[in-house]
């Protein structure tokens, strides 16, 4: 399965990576490779076959307790932000 | 909108997002209240750090299955959490945990008022639980926005109607049907102030009789009754106008503007999304018995439709009223607070539906922070229906209780407003009116019945407003007659 | 046992400090200082450790003999260990190997941190490790490579190839790794030590910064079954802060380590010992089986007929759950964020194009594109399917076994460089191990020996929550055996 570049573009942008121009050849050529290799896939017939999305799948969802149990800790936690501001965090203007 | 009616359907479908009344977020332990300083209420789930993991909160799960109920909608015994994955500041994942194929609700209705009197049944599709986001702020440091994360990982219902509506109107009286029901249930505040109620409307139009559905524009966020019914409108006329222009009706999301009136579209952030929803891998499917179901069946309260009923067969209550009352859960209790003390339907019905619905109104105020107590009330009641008062005294009686002056009694001990009920009394002053007045009298008794109103109010006045109106006129009458 | 000096405590198991301290024979001080200088001697060269936490360590150190002075130590007081790089240590650098953290001190602890230093343990320091465990050489890190002890030119494998290797130079005595696709048992192999990934579910997530969540599991890397059993102790339990924490019955694992393996039924999938496999690692591994007839086991025939798939399938399953769990990492709340962004788009795009490197930026890609609309259908959702089959092949032969075993890697330790331009070749050396994090089952790798100097792993896997079963296979081999106890010249 090959990929070009205006692919990879779209799925990066998608990601939101960055990718240099004169990296996007080995960019195309090793992710077509993988989907080379994950093809093998499609030989294998799976009809009937459950999806198996977990390795413990029957066991349900816990659940847990409406109780607050996390107390304020913006202090410490904004300690290691990029860019606050009277404790919110700054990032570049979002225009709706 | 002739335009409409001649050549024009509208189909109408509602998401409402609302938020669920927990203690702590959908999927950690922080708190969910209300006003709290900028990120204090963001734990180290909510920022989304390295490492940390989603669990599920208990409360979400029952409240969502008794909205499920109370739309009579099936509940999905095993539902499956999905990430929808998008980046934007708000959203400390960049992925939101929702439902996406296995929902926890499914497909359910209401029954909704027209103005003919007729109701109509809205399908509701789906509901499912899903996190809040967090909140942007402008304004902070120029040429930045601010992130607030208290909001985020609150949990939400996104409630689906089917695209049943064909007006305005008709989708303001769905909004209003789930809101006031969210909160009968309680599972919700429902305050569209604080943003626990939100609601995004789909808005397409077809040639009448044409099948097919047109494209639709999603309006976004709305927050009051008002505005759904103006956007919708508008956006209506809009696409009609570009349609008839021989344009096409992209489909976007647009924004409703309130100060212009307007909607507009939105910036490219819902352009070739692709979500790429997948399950989250960090949740294990929510399997729920029926042992359970019934349990939540068994705490929900009389549901509105039911109440309504009620009112109509045991109370008498016209339609009309019995829906005013019942739209809400704290009007219809207090209402039922204030009948059990007066023993008085009619009374009771008009006034909570009058004057203390034209006061709450009047001062934007809730009725359960009204600053009259239903026993206050009652009390008040009971002495119009004791002739203590006249009707019109205690109006003004009810505003001083309003402004905090005392209880009923002590207002009109205070302000002496007793009535007058005293015959003799009442005589002696309708006949010195009449006294006074002989030549308009004469002309009263020759059949000039305007000048009724004009002899009530010299009585009235003379009385200083305490005359008993009804023995006014009764003994006026009398001596009409020459009793 | 081999000659032991009695203050050489680098030439001692984990369990054998574990009695000195008890017999007040060394304190948690003196053995912190050890390991510490030997990382201070060694660790420029071979690259194990991030950071090393000196300080904190021998604070630590001090008030685990503080604590058994006062009668109140565990069999884990005062014992120096080092942590893989991916657990959150509250306080502490958390680095995951990437650039991205490179500034990220962690506000809190993961629960095996909080588990294990409640345990008493002495932290020595965050081990290196592939950038976000994406690797199987330790190449990918941000900080630079990981020497093998064994021979510096060669890869330590990965992604903790910092963990194995500084159990193999004996700079810490044991440490913890994670296993996504064989990232403990693959390294173990490599240094020729002993690793052990759990079933799925059995240890905490909580605070082990995601890679692929629905087969990331975190265990120990030590000398010997033994050690790991220790370790592993303090390790498991339900988390309630993990949904996918499974409540099942904590275990001692030291209880039935000595059972005698008579009557052990050992299945070998023909898929194991097939093409691609480097003959002189069969042939090592073919002896050591022959020595667990010896100890009293049955060598049984079996297949695997869907485990071809496995590579294919994990590189959708895991590079889709990665590409939404390295999301979070957008330059908003921590860690790195470019410089000067003029725009948010600009910030999220440059801080993850210069905050990740290469084999990260490449498995985001193919995640985000197999979950892409019009692909979900033909990648994610078959690979999902295949793990089925997959994960059936294993439980019908556990219908007729009770351990399945093969060689950890198709190779011995391969030079750093050699396949770090070809992914694929690279994704390979997981073939055997892959299989076992699919089905979430438990899975060890000990050494067996050697080829061309470099060591040999020996996978063994059992069924669901057979962690004591394999401690034990393991434990009888290694007391007849002394692989385990090899230390590469250069630092014995």
């Amino acid at each position: 399965m090959s990929l070009d570049a205006d692919e990879i573009k779209k799925i990066a942008m998608l990601a939101r990576l960055q990718i240099d121009e004169s990296d996007i050849p080995s960019y195309v050529t090793n992710l077509s490779n993988i989907l080379d290799l994950v093809a093998q896939m499609e030989a294998v017939n799976t009809d009937g076959v459950i999806p198996m999305s977990h390795p413990q799948e029957e066991a349900g969802q816990r659940l847990r307790e409406d109780i607050v149990s996390e107390e304020n800790q913006r202090d410490a936690f904004q300690a290691i932000a990029p860019a606050t501001d009277d404790g919110v965090y700054l990032v570049p203007k979002v225009i709706e | 909108m002739s335009a409409v009616d001649n050549n024009w359907e509208v189909v109408i479908g509602l998401e409402i997002h609302c938020q669920l009344a927990t203690k702590t977020k959908i999927f950690s332990g922080a708190s969910t209240a209300y006003g709290a300083e900028p990120n204090t209420q963001a734990c180290a789930v909510d920022l989304a750090l390295p490492g940390v993991l989603p669990v599920f909160n208990k409360e979400a799960l029952r409240l969502a299955v008794k909205f499920g109920l109370a739309i009579g909608a099936e509940i999905g015994m095993r539902s499956v959490f999905d990430r929808k994955n998008y980046f934007y500041p708000d959203s400390p994942k960049a992925y939101q945990i929702t439902q996406m194929d296995l929902p926890i609700v499914g497909i359910g209705h209401v029954d909704i008022d027209l103005e003919d009197g007729e109701t109509k049944r809205i399908g509701v599709t789906r509901a499912h639980l899903e996190e809040d986001a967090g909140k942007s702020m402008h304004g902070h440091v120029a040429g930045m926005t601010g992130i607030d994360l208290n909001r985020a990982g609150t949990p939400l219902i996104e409630i689906v109607s089917e695209p049943d509506m064909r007006s305005a109107k008709e989708a303001v009286a769905y909004m209003k049907k789930i809101h006031s029901l969210v909160q009968y249930i309680e599972i919700s505040d429902g305050n569209m102030q604080e943003g626990s109620f939100r609601c995004d409307a789909n808005v397409s139009v077809r040639p009448k009789g044409q099948e097919e559905f047109g494209t639709r524009a999603e309006i976004k966020n709305i927050n009051s009754f008002r505005f759904v019914e103006r956007a919708i409108n508008h956006e209506i006329e809009r696409q009609i106008d570009v349609i008839e222009d021989g344009g096409k009706i992209i489909q976007e999301t647009r924004l409703y503007d309130a100060e212009k009136d307007e909607t507009r579209s939105m910036r490219s952030k819902e352009e070739a999304n692709d979500y790429r929803y997948f399950p989250d891998p960090d949740l294990l499917p929510v399997i729920i018995d029926e042992a359970y179901i019934e349990q939540i069946r068994s705490e929900l309260p009389e549901l509105p439709y039911e109440k309504k009923a009620r009112y109509i067969s045991e109370y008498g209550l016209s339609v009309t009223d019995a829906a005013s009352i019942t739209a809400s859960r704290v009007m219809a209790e207090y209402f039922e607070s204030v009948v059990n003390i007066t023993d008085n339907v009619k009374l009771s019905a008009n006034w909570v539906l009058g004057a203390l619905s034209a006061k709450l109104n009047k001062e934007e105020c809730e009725i359960s922070h009204s600053k009259v107590s239903a026993e206050a009330f009652a009390l008040l009641l009971q002495r119009i229906a004791d002739n203590t008062v006249s009707a019109s005294a205690a109006k003004d009686i009810f505003d001083a209780m309003w402004d905090g002056e005392g209880d009923a009694d002590e207002i009109i001990e205070a302000k002496g407003l007793k009535q007058i009920s005293d015959s003799s009394a009442i005589e002696a002053m309708v006949d010195e009116v009449i006294a006074n007045n002989m030549g308009q009298f004469e002309e009263l008794k020759s059949g000039k019945d305007k000048l009724m109103g004009f002899f009530v109010g010299q009585i009235m006045r003379a009385s200083k407003g305490k005359a008993n109106p009804a023995q006014v006129n009764e003994i006026i009458n009398k001596r009409i007659k020459g009793e | 046992m081999s000659d032991i000096k009695s203050d050489m405590y680098h030439l001692d198991t984990l369990a054998e400090l574990s009695v000195k301290l008890q017999a007040g024979e060394v304190t948690s001080v003196q053995l912190t200082e050890y390991f510490l200088a030997r990382i201070n001697k060694y660790n420029d060269e071979l690259n194990c450790f991030i950071t090393v936490t000196d300080e904190l360590a021998l604070a630590d150190a001090k008030a685990a003999d503080e604590k058994r002075n006062s009668g109140n130590a565990g069999p884990l007081t005062g014992l120096p260990i080092a942590h893989k790089d991916i657990f959150c240590t509250k306080g502490v650098k958390t680095s995951c190997g990437s650039r991205m953290l490179d500034n990220f001190i962690s506000p809190y602890d993961a629960t095996v941190v909080t588990k294990l230093k409640q345990a008493g343990v002495v932290m020595l320091g965050k081990t290196n490790m592939d950038e976000f465990a994406m690797g199987s050489s330790n190449e990918t890190s941000f900080y630079g490579a990981v020497k093998n002890p064994w021979d510096v030119n060669c890869i330590p494998g990965g992604s903790s190839g910092g963990s194995a290797a500084a159990v193999a130079s004996r700079l810490a005595p044991i440490s913890t790794g994670t296993d996504t696709g064989g990232s403990i048992r693959q390294p173990a192999a490599m240094c020729g030590i002993t690793g052990i990934k759990p079933t799925y579910g059995r240890v905490s997530r909580f605070g082990m910064i995601a890679f692929a969540s629905s087969l990331d599991q975190a265990g120990p890397m030590g000398q010997s079954a033994e050690d790991c059993a220790m370790l592993l102790n303090a390790m498991t339990g339900l988390d309630e802060k993990d949904s996918t924490s499974l409540d099942v019955a904590t275990e001692n694992y030291m209880t039935d380590i000595d059972r005698p393996l008579d009557g052990l039924r050992i299945g070998l999938p023909k898929e194991f010992f097939g093409e691609g496999l480097d003959e002189k690692v069969d042939s090592v591994v073919r002896e050591s089986l022959e020595q667990y007839k010896k100890l009293g086991a049955e060598l049984i025939d079996i297949e695997l007929p869907n485990s071809h798939l496995s590579v294919p399938v994990y590189y959708v399953v895991a590079p889709a759950e990665a590409s939404a769990n390295l999301s979070r990492f957008d330059g908003v709340r921590y860690g790195y964020r470019c410089k000067d962004p003029v725009d948010l788009y600009d910030m999220y795009a440059r801080t993850r194009g210069e905050g990740f490197g290469a084999e990260v930026k490449r498995r985001i890609l193919v995640g985000t594109y197999a979950l892409s609309a019009g692909y979900y259908d033909a990648y994610y959702l078959k690979a999902q399917k295949l793990r089925h089959l997959i994960s059936d092949d294993f439980k019908n032969a556990f219908e007729k076994v009770d351990v399945i075993m093969g060689p950890t890697s198709p190779s011995t330790a391969f030079n750093i460089g050699e396949k770090s331009d070809d992914p694929i070749s690279m994704y390979l050396s997981d073939i055997y191990t892959i299989a076992v994090n699919l089905a979430g089952l438990p899975g060890m790798s000990i050494p067996a020996g050697f080829a061309d100097g470099k060591p040999v792993g020996l996978q063994i896997i059992g069924n669901y929550f057979a962690e004591s079963r394999l401690l034990n296979v393991a434990h009888k081999y290694q007391q007849v055996t002394d692989w385990h106890r090899q230390i590469p010249e250069d630092f014995a």
